[in-house]
């Protein structure tokens, strides 16, 4: 028989098998929420598919036919923006709904006992899923385009481990200090808007890269993420940047550790200001 | 063997007097206090005022009790005796300011009924969830699946959302599936307080299946007649402290004698602080129950006196009182009034009885209107005093709400007419 002792500051003993017990929930709260997203919409799941599509059109658009931003060499600009459209996707609403997601779900942390990191967790299983439907639309593009990756691809699991780990820490903290500071509310649409012109997304990192400020730049988390996935998909023609994989790795790694502890000393009082 | 034990918990809140809610802060406030505290020395003044706004509120205060495995709990207690706040900390819902509960077996909590239920999916959907979020395994809830839909009675809207069930339908699959856990400690909180009388019931009926199993059970409800009937010890808390323990009758008995009597009177010593106006202010109101032998709280059963004294502060005029008795959601029961008075400045005083055995069993709130002149109401006051008036039941085998405005016995006989051998 299993005995549970409740004191007050105490670090359950059993958080991580709880957490472990408690993982069928895990995957119900993520089915619950990709159910209820396309509840009552014509186009369903296609909506996956949808923004990614349009997010990119918009994008071939005004950066490369208007702005005329130059593409990686021998590489279709549609080509290098997509993989990295989708991996913004991603990371974007999956901060965004993990940092609310402690605040929106109230009536389950107000009712019922359970290990809180499983409701931010769910959130990002979510956005993976997501990710997963629209990254098929690569395919079609590639194919489209007679573009081919080369082995480097192999690595992209790495990078999108990377991604899901970014977006959980982050969300993370933001989600603990959601429940107290409803200000992170506001905050977080507009990190993501202000995130969106600091990252390599319509761009190369070789237009940037001879900048005085280029070192600081690397410094942001994402640009490690969004770089190294082009690397993987673009066989050969984006080259691999040490000077952003090394901070981004230190920094996702630093980060979820400092965010789980965190969060593990604020959850047992989420109930007493949410 | 004790299967719970609770030692010296303390559960504090802080109450913030300067906002209205003690809900979230922004982080303007947190850094408006830090800059303003560096820049200005003045302000630390300020401050401390500001600071000595917010007060401690102990919900609960040094609370220790066992429980012994098999055991049926009731916890009793007026609103804000700390009994949701007990089930809290013992449920792990949130942590508690300071002492230590060790637990020895799998809990569930079901501190409401149909908790995360989502509106969008369907009732099998939210069967698995619910189940789920209960802490129930994939495997115990497909075991289950059939008893809790017939149990609930929603075969037929198995597949539709629930949004689109009404309240009964919610609550009926909401109960079902936690009357199906199986865990060695179940906490529950005032569910018997929704759904129709029906329903209450089947659940009561439930619940005994529920303690045969040699379960332990911990029940907050201010149904005491649910409590008696269900629970073999309870706890009576008041104020955050534990009060007693013991046996359940000779516990319900003591809550009885040292809660229920107090708020029934209510009086003004003078004018300046009575409520009214300038013509009429309220001196006293006054419920006096007529208990019957060893009784010592109102029930059904109980015939009440109902006293009001007010001062006329008007030369003279033509007065009466009209009383409306309302339920706890609003409704009027009945309205009575006096008839008129030509009354000089001075008290006035006006009383009526209600008799036994007419009143259903429910929490009241009285409102009293003074008239001048047959028609012109000069003085209203829509909470007056509020009772609440126990469930008595004799030779009756279930503990539902009885269904009804009023409950009066009125003769109603049955009789063998003949006998016909068919």
């Amino acid at each position: 028989m299993q005995e549970t002792v409740i004191e007050a500051n105490r670090s359950e003993r059993h958080y991580w098998t709880d957490l472990w017990k408690f993982r069928e929930l895990l995957w119900i709260l993520a089915l619950r929420d990709v159910t209820v997203r396309y509840k009552q919409t014509v186009l369903g799941v296609a909506w996956s598919f949808v923004r990614p599509t349009l997010t990119t059109v918009i994008f071939v658009f005004t950066f490369s036919k208007v702005a005329k931003v130059p593409p990686e060499p021998n590489t279709p600009y549609a080509v290098m923006v997509l993989p990295a459209v989708l991996i913004w996707m991603f990371f974007s609403t999956s901060l965004s709904t993990v940092s609310s997601s402690i605040v929106s779900n109230t009536n389950l942390v107000a009712k019922v006992y359970f290990p809180r990191l499983i409701i931010p967790l769910s959130s990002v299983i979510v956005g993976l899923i997501d990710f997963l439907i629209g990254a098929t639309l690569l395919i079609p593009l590639f194919l489209w385009y007679g573009f081919t990756p080369g082995w480097q691809v192999i690595f992209a699991p790495a990078f999108l481990l990377l991604a899901f780990l970014a977006a959980f820490s982050f969300g993370l903290i933001f989600a603990a200090l959601n429940v107290k500071y409803r200000d992170v509310s506001q905050l977080v649409p507009f990190l993501i808007q202000f995130g969106f012109y600091a990252c390599p997304i319509a761009y190369s990192v070789r237009l940037i890269e001879n900048e005085w400020w280029y070192p600081i730049y690397n410094l942001n988390p994402l640009v490690g993420i969004l770089d190294g996935f082009r690397w993987c998909l673009l066989a050969g023609n984006s080259p691999f940047r040490m000077d952003s994989f090394i901070p981004s790795v230190v920094i996702i790694f630093a980060t979820t550790l400092v965010a789980i502890l965190f969060f593990r000393k604020r959850e047992n009082s989420f109930v007493d200001y949410i | 063997m004790a299967i719970i034990k609770v030692e010296n918990i303390s559960k504090k809140y802080i109450i913030d007097h300067q906002k209205k809610t003690k809900g979230p802060v922004g982080i303007r406030d947190v850094l408006s206090h830090y800059t303003k505290s560096l820049f200005n020395g003045a302000y630390r003044q300020e401050m401390a005022e500001v600071s000595n706004e917010k007060e401690e509120f102990w919900a609960l205060r040094d609370v220790s009790f066992e429980i012994e495995a098999g055991d049926r709990v009731g916890i009793v207690g007026s609103n804000g005796a700390g009994k949701s706040t007990m089930l809290k900390v013992l449920s792990r819902i949130t942590e508690p300011t300071s002492g230590r509960v060790s637990i020895g077996g799998r809990v569930a909590s079901l501190l409401e009924v149909g908790t995360g239920f989502h509106p969008e999916l369907t009732g099998r959907e939210n069967i698995f969830l619910n189940g789920a979020i209960l802490g129930m395994k994939r495997e115990e809830i497909r075991r289950h699946f059939d008893a809790i839909v017939d149990f609930s009675g929603t075969e037929k809207f198995l597949d539709t959302p629930v949004k689109r069930y009404s309240s009964g339908m919610y609550v009926r699959l909401g109960f079902a599936i936690a009357a199906h856990l199986e865990p060695e400690i179940m906490i529950i909180d005032e569910v018997l307080a929704v759904g129709d009388a029906d329903f209450q019931r089947k659940c009561l009926g439930k619940m005994p299946d529920v303690s045969d199993s040699g379960r332990t059970i911990l029940f907050v409800s201010h149904n005491l007649t649910a409590v008696q009937s269900l629970c073999n010890k309870s706890v009576f808390m008041q104020k955050g402290r534990m009060m007693e323990m013991g046996e359940t009758s000779h516990v319900i008995a003591s809550y009885m004698s040292k809660v229920r009597r107090t708020s029934l009177v209510q009086e003004w010593e003078s004018v300046a602080i009575a409520p009214g106006n300038d013509q009429v202010r309220l001196k006293l109101v006054e419920v006096v129950p007529a208990y019957l032998g060893k009784q010592s709280r109102i029930d059904t059963r109980t015939p009440i006196t109902i006293r009001f004294e007010f001062w006329n502060l008007m030369k003279q005029a033509d007065l009466n009182l009209s009383l409306h008795f309302n339920s706890v959601t609003g409704e009027t029961v009945f309205n009575i009034a006096t008839p008129i008075l030509s009354s000089r400045q001075g008290i006035v005083r006006a009383e009526t009885q209600i008799p036994g055995n007419f009143l259903n069993d429910g929490v009241y709130t009285l409102s009293i209107m003074i008239v001048k002149d047959m028609t012109a109401p000069i003085l209203v006051i829509p909470e007056t005093v509020t009772l609440e008036i126990e469930d008595f039941r004799e030779n009756v085998a279930w503990y539902g709400k009885w269904p009804g405005a009023v409950r009066p016995r009125l003769p109603f006989t049955i009789e063998q007419v003949e006998e016909v051998p068919v």
